[in-house]
């Protein structure tokens, strides 16, 4: 049980996080009105997504220089469960956009950016399952995600503030900090996004952990 | 031409003014909150996300089971 304290603490954060985030106060801002709560739910899908790609990319280059199937195994992991959240933050951010800009899908440079991105880690894994040699299939695509880390944190944090962007964060838009003037929002968002990122990790220590019981077995 | 400028500007403050208005009167859903049934979907919502953690820590101890047989067997 000691080994599994953090587990505890991300359901006990994520749980808080659903129950403050709806009950809480928020700034009260015309267009976006309650849905500013969604702030507690959208966000976190994109950090995570972000922490297990850097967690993936370091245990490529751990790859790289021990050349421990191991390390390999882990960074597809995180790669994959990555996906899961950077698509749950697609969606999510499609429904909030439909309700305060009017379209889910404005052709905004953050969004095609972040749409880029998810592309970019699924031809990650098309890369791997082109290959049958385990070995050439692990080097090759280590070095693919090596590559594929910085573009994306271009993509999604560097290209959309060289433009004009509705996505706050953006192109003169401030971040969320116009929002929380009252700092009340982070005392919910913060907790959320380390709940978040926590399960995020843990269901990616779930699926290593099935890959090395099919090996051994 | 001062004519239609004066009218141009009162066009444009009485905009600020119906703007200033709008910002006044959020819509929020206290009503909801105060004496309505917000708490109920909240706990709908907690009951799911309890569920589905209780959900993972069962895999999470069922993937720990396999994990020794595994061992135990080599």
């Amino acid at each position: 049980m000691q080994k599994n304290w953090w587990k505890i603490l991300a359901s006990v954060l994520i749980l808080y996080s659903v129950i403050a985030g709806f009950l809480f106060e928020v700034p009260r801002l015309p267009i976006l009105h309650e849905s500013i709560r969604n702030l507690y739910f959208h966000v976190p899908m994109w950090f995570t997504m972000i922490v297990l790609y850097l967690i993936s990319v370091i245990y490529s280059i751990k790859y790289l220089s021990s050349g421990d199937e191991k390390h390999d195994l882990i960074a597809v992991e995180m790669v994959n469960t990555g996906i899961v959240f950077g698509f749950l933050g697609l969606v999510t951010g499609m429904i909030w956009a439909n309700f305060t800009w009017g379209s889910p899908w404005p052709n905004d440079p953050k969004l095609n950016s972040a749409a880029i991105a998810t592309l970019m880690y699924m031809a990650y894994i098309v890369l791997r399952g082109s290959m049958d040699e385990e070995q050439k299939r692990a080097k090759i695509s280590a070095v693919y995600n090596v590559f594929a880390f910085p573009v994306m944190l271009v993509l999604l944090f560097i290209l959309p503030r060289m433009t004009d962007s509705l996505h706050p964060g953006n192109g003169g838009n401030p971040g969320f900090n116009s929002y929380d003037l009252d700092s009340q929002m982070r005392l919910v968002f913060y907790p959320a996004v380390i709940g978040w990122i926590l399960i995020g990790v843990w269901i990616a220590n779930m699926r290593y952990r099935t890959r090395l019981i099919e090996i051994n077995s | 031409m001062r004519v239609v400028l004066l009218s141009l500007l009162s066009i444009i403050f009485t905009s600020f003014c119906s703007f200033a208005q709008n910002t006044d009167q959020v819509e929020m859903a206290d009503g909801l909150r105060a004496s309505g049934m917000i708490y109920v979907v909240v706990a709908v919502i907690a009951v799911i996300i309890l569920g589905m953690l209780i959900f993972l820590f069962g895999m999470d101890k069922r993937i720990s089971k396999i994990e020794k047989s595994v061992s135990n067997k080599n």
